[in-house]
Formats: structure tokens, C-alpha cells, sequence
């Protein structure tokens, strides 16, 4: 880089680029777009391996592979209807518990509920919990989720068996401990995601809720979560698609049963650990049904996320503009 | 706050009482101040009970865990069914080579992508795509990173190996290291850009002597954090990685590492293996926190 920054007979302090620096600059250039060339490329060929690769399962099996329940190496009779529910239930019953739990947190935390200190300690906290591995949710799920609500799990069939919900009695792993150890999860995503979203309401919002005369809680439920309402049901929708997508303390936990059943207690299986269970041991013909379960795997979590980002950008761009 | 409050009560005693008829105050045993703080109390436990589960980990990994945490530990190698004592040596080995291959492979990409999506074509096409893409693949399952490395690389090559795992880590470190990065970048004042543009600098010397080092901590920050997330990682590494009972000579073979070793001896039924399951997570939650740890000391903002 040869600036000079003397004055020579009052002639400018800039000078142009060399050549040599110009070509740099041009060959940088490219190496940058390549770069970014290569994310597009990327998702390109994930695309087209998955797919490719579930090809010959998706002709032979067509559009009754969604809605088999049947999962035979022996008959080559695959169906994945029983993974579909399981990830679909398991993940809007995390939802449930995860979303209220981490939006509440978020509320806590953005609206002067806590002395600064304890503030920042807890923050940390609900982030250290998003650090924490996958495998080891799911270790501690084996040896402290499953025998601590088995009691409880054991009481609720004997008393209230003829409802739905209760109707088998807990084995070990199934629905309950694996949505539990889910909406732990995803707690912290939906938590991060909804602050943003809170702290970024107006100020004269708030005060004006308070000028009515309301109570903290009636400013808060009436006046800041519904301005915050894009931001906060984007974190539920990103939340949502991690919980769709969660793998390793899923296999681990949820007990790998291809039923559909409504019972928290019986054991259940997941797209994600239905690949995680089956797919180092497959043969030619199920890894290719296992493929395609990853591409509907992946239609689902593309779908929810692409839904989460637009919200989330379409209500960052609507709040800053007002 | 205190001084606020004051105020208003020195306000309120100064004026004429007020009249029955116009009674500003908020009587506290009235239905909606019940209310109040009955959500308070109720918010307040609810946020506790999020970081029960935490405090439960962490505790069951120190006692459990802790319990085994020994030299022989990290010199050893597992154990097989009923043998008792061994070590973890080459799941640590293993873990780390994975991952150093992996920041090897998409810190340099992540880089450059995010100097184009901040710095060349901020409102380009390409840009805008390779931004939205990204986004959504920091959503995207990582038991699929797996899936595609499987067809990608594992076939191809013929077999199983770290290099597989190293990859299949890679693909989920590069859309998070892009993000952060150009968000990074854009961070540095457009006027210390505009002022090296006025001297004649080209935008390659721009990004070399003005956003780079501007933004280093930031990156710095955002490339620790990733490698912390896909440290933990168990999924792409499966059947991509696969698991070894020997320490790791070659990354043409397959490697053994701290999740898939959790995992594995996670649903054994012998006393030993589970001790180390537990020994083995708490040496993976302490690599990962050191790395966040790490990562807030460096990325106190500087700009």
C-alpha cells in the first residue's frame, strides 16, 4: 500500500492504486464471491445429494411412504407416518412447555423485574444452558429426567388411565422425558429471540400503557407482548423448527418405537433419531428410504424456518420503520 | 428508581387529598392489583424453574463425572464390556481433530463470504441469497449434515473417516461463522472505510488494514462460539465419523469422539462404561464452556 501522506507542490494526498494493487484487489474480489458462491452451491448439492440418493426410494415407494406405519427391512415395506406424528407431537408439546417457560423468562428480563446483578447472572445462566451438548441432555435425561417423573408418571396411569394422555404406564424412555429434555432445548432460542424482540417496543409505548393507569402486568400482556407479538411468534416458529430437527437426545430418550399413540408415556420415534438409530447399520434399499425420510425431514424444518426468518425480518423491518 | 419514587411521593403529599370521587391510587387489594402480583409471583417461579434444569446438569456432572476424573482419564483408551477402569484418550483425541478440520475448512470460506455479503456486494443478488440461505441452514437439522457427508464423502471415498466427520462439522460451522463475521464487519464506522477509500486504498486494502483488523474480536467471537456449538456435536459425526476403540493414526480412518462415546455408553449396562459416559460429558460441557468463556473475554466490543 504506498500512501504518502506529504504535501508535494499542494497536489492531493491520495493517489491512485498501482497495478499490482488493482489486480489484487480484483483477484480478492473474485475470491470473496467465490466464497459466497460457495453457501449457495452448498445448499445447492445438499439438495441434490439427498435427493438423488432417495431417488430410487422415492419412485419405488411413492407418496404411500407418508402415510405407511410400517418400518420392515425383512418385506422392504417402509412407512414413515409413525416418525412424521412422533416428530410433530413431541415437538409441539416441547413447544408448549419450552415457548411459555422461555417467553416468561423474557418478560422477566427485559421488564426490570430482577436487580441488574441477578439480571446478568441469570441471562448467562439460560445461555449456558444452550451450550450445553446434545448427547449430554440426553445422558442426563436417561439418569435423572426418567426416574424423577416416573412416580409421577406412574400415579397419573393408575388414577386418570382412561384419559388419552395417560392411557400406558412409563417403561423408561418414551413421549414424556424426551419432550421435557426437547423444551429445555429449546428454551434458550426462544428466550434470546423473544427479547429482542421485547426490548425492541418503543419506550413511549410502555410509558403511555402506565400513564392509563395500568398495572405492570396489564401494560405488559396488553400493550408490550402484542407489539412484540412478530418478533416473539418468530422465536416460537425458530424454536419449533430446532425442536423438528433435534436429533441425539431424542434417540436417546424417546425409545425408538415406530407406534402412533397419543399417551405421554408410551415410547415413540422421530424422523431425526429414526436416521440416528437405523442408518449406520442399513443396507443398500433401507438407507435409500432413510434418505428419503431425511428430504422430508428436511422439506419440514426448511419450511418452518424459511416461515421463522420471513417473520422475523418482515416484523424487524415493520418496528424499526415505526 | 429510588429517587423517582420519591418524588412522586413528595408530589402527592404536597397537593390537597384527594377527593373520593377522583381517587387516582390503585387500591392494593383491588381484583387487578391481586392480579399483578399474582403473575409477578407466578412469572418469577416459572423463569426459576428454567434454570433448575441446569443446575441439576451440572451437578450430576460434577458428582458423577468428577468422580472419575483422573490422569488415567485422558491416557487411556475405553474400555471393552466387562473390563473395568480405562479412559477417553482417543474420543478427547478424536473430538479435537474433527473439529480443528472442520474450522480448517469453513473458517477460511465463512471469511471470505462474509467480506463479499459486507464489504463488495452488500445488496447484491448473490448476497441476498447466500445471506437468506444461510439463515436457514443455521436452522437446519445437523443429523442432515450427516446424511449429505454420507452420500458426498463417505461414498466416495469408500469408507467412514475423520475427514468425513470433519466435513459434515464444517457444514454446520459455515452459515454461523458467515453470519457473525458480516455482522462484524458492518459493525466498523462506514467513515473509517470512507477515509481509507480517500487515500487511495483499494477495498481489497480496505478489508486488510481497516474492517479486518476493526472487526477481528467480533469474529474472533462469532468463530469461537461455532466451534464450541459443533464440539458438542454427535449427530453429523454418526455415520460420518463413525467410532474407533484405537487412537486415531490416519483421518482417512474413522474416529472416535466425546458425543458419540456418550452416546454409545450411554445404553450399556455396565457400571463402568456409564462412569465414563459421565466423565466423558463433563470434559466436553468444560471444553465447550471454556470456549464461550473465552469467547466473552475476547468479544468485549472495541469498536
Amino acid at each position: 500500500m504506498a500512501i504518502q501522506f506529504a504535501l508535494q507542490d499542494g497536489k492531493s494526498l491520495s493517489q491512485r492504486p498501482s497495478i499490482a494493487a488493482y489486480v489484487v484487489d480484483r483477484a480478492f474480489f473474485l475470491a470473496a464471491g467465490l466464497g459466497a458462491f460457495t453457501i449457495v452451491a452448498l445448499v445447492a448439492y445438499i439438495l441434490w445429494e439427498i435427493g438423488g440418493q432417495a431417488l430410487p426410494a422415492v419412485i419405488k415407494n411413492g407418496p404411500q411412504f407418508l402415510v405407511n406405519t410400517h418400518w420392515n427391512v425383512q418385506n422392504q415395506s417402509f412407512g414413515i407416518l409413525p416418525q412424521i406424528w412422533g416428530t410433530l407431537y413431541s415437538s409441539l408439546l416441547a413447544l408448549l412447555i419450552g415457548g411459555f417457560v422461555g417467553v416468561t423468562i423474557a418478560i422477566i428480563l427485559t421488564q426490570d423485574f430482577l436487580p441488574h446483578q441477578i439480571a446478568v447472572v441469570f441471562r448467562t445462566l439460560i445461555e449456558m444452558l444452550a451450550a450445553i451438548p446434545s448427547v449430554v441432555f440426553g445422558l442426563w435425561g436417561i439418569f435423572v429426567v426418567i426416574p424423577f417423573i416416573r412416580p409421577a408418571a406412574d400415579w397419573l396411569h393408575d388414577v386418570a388411565g382412561f384419559i388419552p394422555f395417560f392411557g400406558t404406564s412409563l417403561s423408561g424412555p418414551g413421549m414424556a422425558p424426551a419432550v421435557i429434555v426437547l423444551a429445555i432445548m429449546i428454551l434458550p432460542t426462544v428466550a434470546a429471540i423473544s427479547q429482542d424482540a421485547i426490548s425492541l417496543v418503543p419506550y413511549k409505548v410502555k410509558e403511555a400503557a402506565y400513564g392509563m393507569g395500568t398495572t405492570r402486568w396489564e401494560a405488559i400482556l396488553k400493550v408490550i407482548v402484542p407489539t412484540a407479538s412478530g418478533g416473539i411468534s418468530s422465536s416460537l416458529v425458530l424454536g419449533f423448527g430446532r425442536a423438528l430437527g433435534e436429533t441425539m437426545a431424542l434417540a436417546m430418550l424417546i425409545g425408538n418405537a415406530n407406534q402412533i399413540s397419543l399417551s405421554l408415556f408410551s415410547p415413540a420415534n422421530t424422523l431425526a433419531s429414526l436416521l440416528a438409530s437405523n442408518f449406520p447399520e442399513a443396507g443398500q434399499i433401507e438407507r435409500q428410504a432413510l434418505m428419503y425420510a431425511a428430504l422430508v425431514l428436511l422439506a419440514i424444518t426448511l419450511v418452518v424456518n424459511v416461515i421463522g426468518t420471513l417473520i422475523l425480518a418482515w416484523t424487524s423491518r415493520k418496528i424499526v420503520k415505526a | 428508581m429510588m429517587a423517582k419514587a420519591a418524588k412522586i411521593q413528595d408530589r402527592r403529599q404536597s397537593r390537597p387529598a384527594p377527593s373520593k370521587k377522583f381517587n387516582l391510587r390503585r387500591n392494593v387489594l383491588e381484583l387487578r392489583s391481586l392480579r399483578n402480583v399474582f403473575l409477578t409471583a407466578g412469572a418469577c417461579l416459572v423463569a426459576a424453574l428454567g434454570a433448575v434444569p441446569l443446575i441439576s446438569v451440572l451437578y450430576m456432572l460434577v458428582v458423577k463425572g468428577g468422580a472419575r476424573l483422573n490422569l488415567e482419564l485422558f491416557t487411556e483408551l475405553p474400555p471393552a464390556g466387562f473390563e473395568q477402569g480405562g479412559g477417553i484418550g482417543n474420543a478427547i483425541q478424536g473430538t479435537l481433530a474433527t473439529v480443528a478440520i472442520a474450522s480448517a475448512i469453513s473458517i477460511p470460506i465463512a471469511i471470505l463470504a462474509a467480506i463479499y455479503l459486507a464489504e463488495f456486494r452488500p445488496e447484491g443478488p448473490t448476497s441476498a441469497l447466500a445471506r437468506f440461505l444461510s439463515k436457514v441452514l443455521t436452522g437446519f437439522p445437523s443429523i442432515l449434515a450427516g446424511v449429505f457427508v454420507y452420500a458426498a464423502v463417505v461414498l466416495l471415498m469408500g469408507g467412514y473417516s475423520a475427514l468425513a466427520g470433519g466435513v459434515a462439522l464444517a457444514v454446520l460451522m459455515l452459515p454461523t461463522v458467515t453470519l457473525t463475521a458480516e455482522g462484524a464487519m458492518r459493525m466498523v464506522p462506514q467513515r473509517m472505510k470512507d477515509a481509507a477509500i480517500g487515500m487511495g486504498c483499494t477495498k481489497t486494502q480496505v478489508v486488510w488494514h481497516v474492517t479486518l483488523p476493526t472487526a477481528l474480536p467480533s469474529i474472533v467471537t462469532g468463530v469461537i462460539l461455532a466451534v464450541a456449538r459443533v464440539a458438542g456435536e454427535s449427530a453429523p459425526l454418526l455415520f460420518t465419523a463413525l467410532f474407533s476403540n484405537y487412537w486415531l493414526r490416519s483421518v482417512r480412518e474413522p474416529t472416535a469422539s466425546l458425543s458419540i462415546l456418550i452416546y454409545n455408553f450411554s445404553s450399556m449396562p455396565f457400571e463402568n462404561q456409564i462412569e465414563l459416559a459421565w466423565a466423558a460429558s463433563l470434559v466436553l460441557v468444560l471444553i465447550v464452556l471454556t470456549f464461550n468463556i473465552l469467547s466473552r473475554f475476547i468479544g468485549r466490543p472495541q469498536v
